[in-house]
């Protein structure tokens, strides 16, 4: 199987592409969207925006390249992803009982590279509040989006975010994507 | 309060304990200084400090380590302090010291293996006791430090049995680690995760051999397994084996989870008995007996596969699962908060798909978006602020109590039961440390 983490890696992380107005207001409408989504726990839209070879990558280390056979703090397929909404939606998923509330807030777009076949790939820096059993943590970090360009839009191959706390301790445990 | 001897064994009774024991912080720092600062306490795995220089922190008890590796190969454990003015000496979590340790505060430096070797403008100490030969002067060394087989421990006190007589029985989950490679190594890998659980230590390890609570505690993963199982099946693809470590959790029922027997040994030592089916014949499985056999023989090979733990606590600080090569570390924070280190292992030269079965467990586990710990945590959590509660004053483990069978020094657990009997012996050995300062 293809590491789509790849897709990521060997390019400079500085860069910025020189794009129109409208690939990067495309970008980040995409963005805020995903966000959104998740933020309203509106699965099936969300799911959508993912390529079916699609991936969540959040790594546990600041110079990895490689998600596959690596340890991660997330590496989920669609599989995973389908299953983590049914274990949490599920009525004895006690943990998220009350369920939780999350609030992102992104910024900070960067469209690093337009392909030659429409695919982008996008950088920025996410805030995000999540509210459960009564009390707020926050969790910052930055996202980098493979967005692979599609008939009528945009899908994510990878999407790796990097918690700038990764090394933990945890004191909680991370249930849903940030 | 101050407690007595009288009044700490009173906490425990053959089927019971007493919530003071997971709540009050006297103590919490009683089982600091009698057990975590007396007896071996695990520090870490040789092949976290593979060259010379590096360095790996650790806490025994209160106490902050470094494990160390010195320019002539050598692994050593010491107290994470200068000497001068208390300052530690490393701050990184892991790192290379380069050939010496140097303090950030005045300069001084001391060898690997903590001598004094220097500081600047050193004829300020002359004339005074300054000596560079009294240990005072250089990096404290735990009383007593050793490894089984590269695991590396330390005990804060001078008394006690050796380490190999301390680890008894469960000597077997570290052989396990071991010999299940047939390049006859084992190696961490990468670092590890880090999570802290807002709840007693002796919650995590009790509930580690608790197999009354996994098709309680983990039903909706366990049912979200089965159903993403079937959407495969349906999908005509192939149901990866990884699924299954989460769908027998909803699979086993209560009835499934009788089958499983534990043991309780000296010194407050427990296990599981394997449960899960890791010897399929699936092609991967196959060419790893094959590798085994060639290393070991036909005959040690299946001795080696055959032994039957699935889980092994060292007490007080361990968790191992050596069918999977994961093991987690305590390291008490308080009598509420407990941190855990959770490393995997990769077997030499064993098959890649060998190693991605560790990883996967390790991820879907024990990993910060864990779907199984989740729930874990939750319920010790409620249980830590439960006990809060003066409603009773006890925490109960009658399951099964009475039909214990104790032979030799070693405790089964009575046949085709989900008995409490590793609590109940892990906390008889807990009276034993607390009121004598040795296990039992």
């Amino acid at each position: 199987m293809e590491d789509v983490a790849q897709l990521l890696a060997g390019r400079d992380p500085f860069a910025v592409a020189n794009v129109s107005t409208e690939t990067q207001r495309t970008a980040e409408q995409f963005l805020y969207r995903q966000a959104e989504l998740l933020d309203e726990k509106q699965w099936d839209n969300w799911f959508a925006l993912f390529a079916d070879d699609g991936f969540y990558w959040m790594p546990a280390e600041e110079d990895q390249t490689e998600g596959d056979g690596q340890p991660n703090i997330f590496w989920e397929s669609h599989d995973l992803m389908l299953m983590r909404v049914a274990r949490n939606e599920h009525p004895r998923a006690h943990s998220q009982a009350p369920h939780n509330r999350l609030c992102h807030v992104v910024s900070n777009v960067i469209v690093e590279s337009e392909e030659a076949n429409g695919d982008l790939v996008v950088r920025s820096r996410f805030h995000c509040a999540e509210y459960l059993r009564y009390e707020v943590r926050n969790f910052t970090g930055k996202y980098r989006h493979y967005l692979r360009k599609t008939g009528d839009g945009y899908q994510i191959a990878v999407q790796r975010v990097d918690l700038v706390n990764r090394e933990g301790p945890y004191e909680y445990v991370l249930q849903w994507w940030l | 309060m101050s407690w007595t001897t009288e009044q700490l064994a009173g906490l425990v009774e053959p089927d019971r304990a007493h919530r003071k024991a997971y709540t009050d912080p006297e103590i919490f720092d009683l089982e600091m200084e009698r057990i975590f600062e007396r007896t071996w306490i695990y520090v870490g795995h040789e092949s976290q400090v593979k060259n010379p220089g590096d360095y790996y922190l650790a806490q025994i008890g209160r106490q902050p380590v470094v494990m160390v590796r010195d320019q002539q190969g050598q692994v050593h454990v010491l107290y994470n302090r200068c000497p001068h003015r208390g300052a530690q000496l490393c701050s990184a979590r892991s790192g290379n010291a380069g050939n010496h340790f140097y303090c950030s505060y005045h300069a001084w430096t001391f060898h690997l293996d903590g001598k004094l070797e220097s500081m600047p403008a050193k004829q300020g100490y002359d004339g005074t006791n300054l000596d560079f030969d009294n240990p005072e002067f250089s990096v404290s060394r735990p009383a007593r430090t050793d490894n089984y087989r590269g695991f590396w421990f330390a005990s804060l006190s001078d008394d006690g049995v050796d380490l190999k007589t301390h680890l008894g029985e469960s000597a077997a989950a570290f052989d396990q680690l071991i010999d299940r490679a047939p390049g006859k190594e084992t190696e961490i890998v990468g670092s590890c995760f880090r999570m802290v659980q807002q709840s007693n230590w002796k919650i995590f390890l009790e509930n580690q051999l608790d197999s009354s609570h996994p098709g309680v505690t983990h039903e909706s993963t366990g049912k979200a397994a089965q159903h993403l199982e079937k959407t495969i099946r349906e999908d005509g693809r192939d149901v990866p084996m990884e699924l299954a470590f989460l769908s027998d959790l909803a699979r086993l029922g209560h009835d499934g989870w009788t089958k499983f027997g534990t043991v309780g040994y000296r010194n407050g030592h427990s296990s599981l008995e394997g449960y899960m089916g890791l010897r399929p014949d699936a092609p991967d499985t196959t060419e790893y007996v094959r590798r085994m056999y060639e290393a070991y023989g036909e005959k040690k090979a299946e001795e080696i596969l055959g032994i039957n733990i699935h889980h092994m606590l060292v007490y007080p600080c361990m968790s191992i699962q050596p069918p999977l090569q994961q093991l987690r570390t305590i390291r008490p924070l308080g009598a509420d908060r407990t941190m855990t280190e959770i490393w995997h292992f990769r077997l030499k030269d064993a098959p890649e798909a060998i190693y991605r079965r560790s990883l996967t467990y390790y991820y879907l586990v024990n990993s910060p978006s864990t779907m199984v710990n989740a729930d874990d945590l939750f319920n010790w959590w409620k249980c830590q602020h439960g006990l809060e509660s003066s409603a009773s004053e006890w925490v109960s483990f009658h399951r099964n109590a009475g039909q214990d069978e104790d032979h030799d020094g070693i405790t089964r657990s009575a046949p085709d039961s989900m008995s409490e009997m590793p609590l109940r012996h892990m906390m008889h050995a807990w009276r034993d440390y607390m009121t004598s300062g040795e296990g039992v």
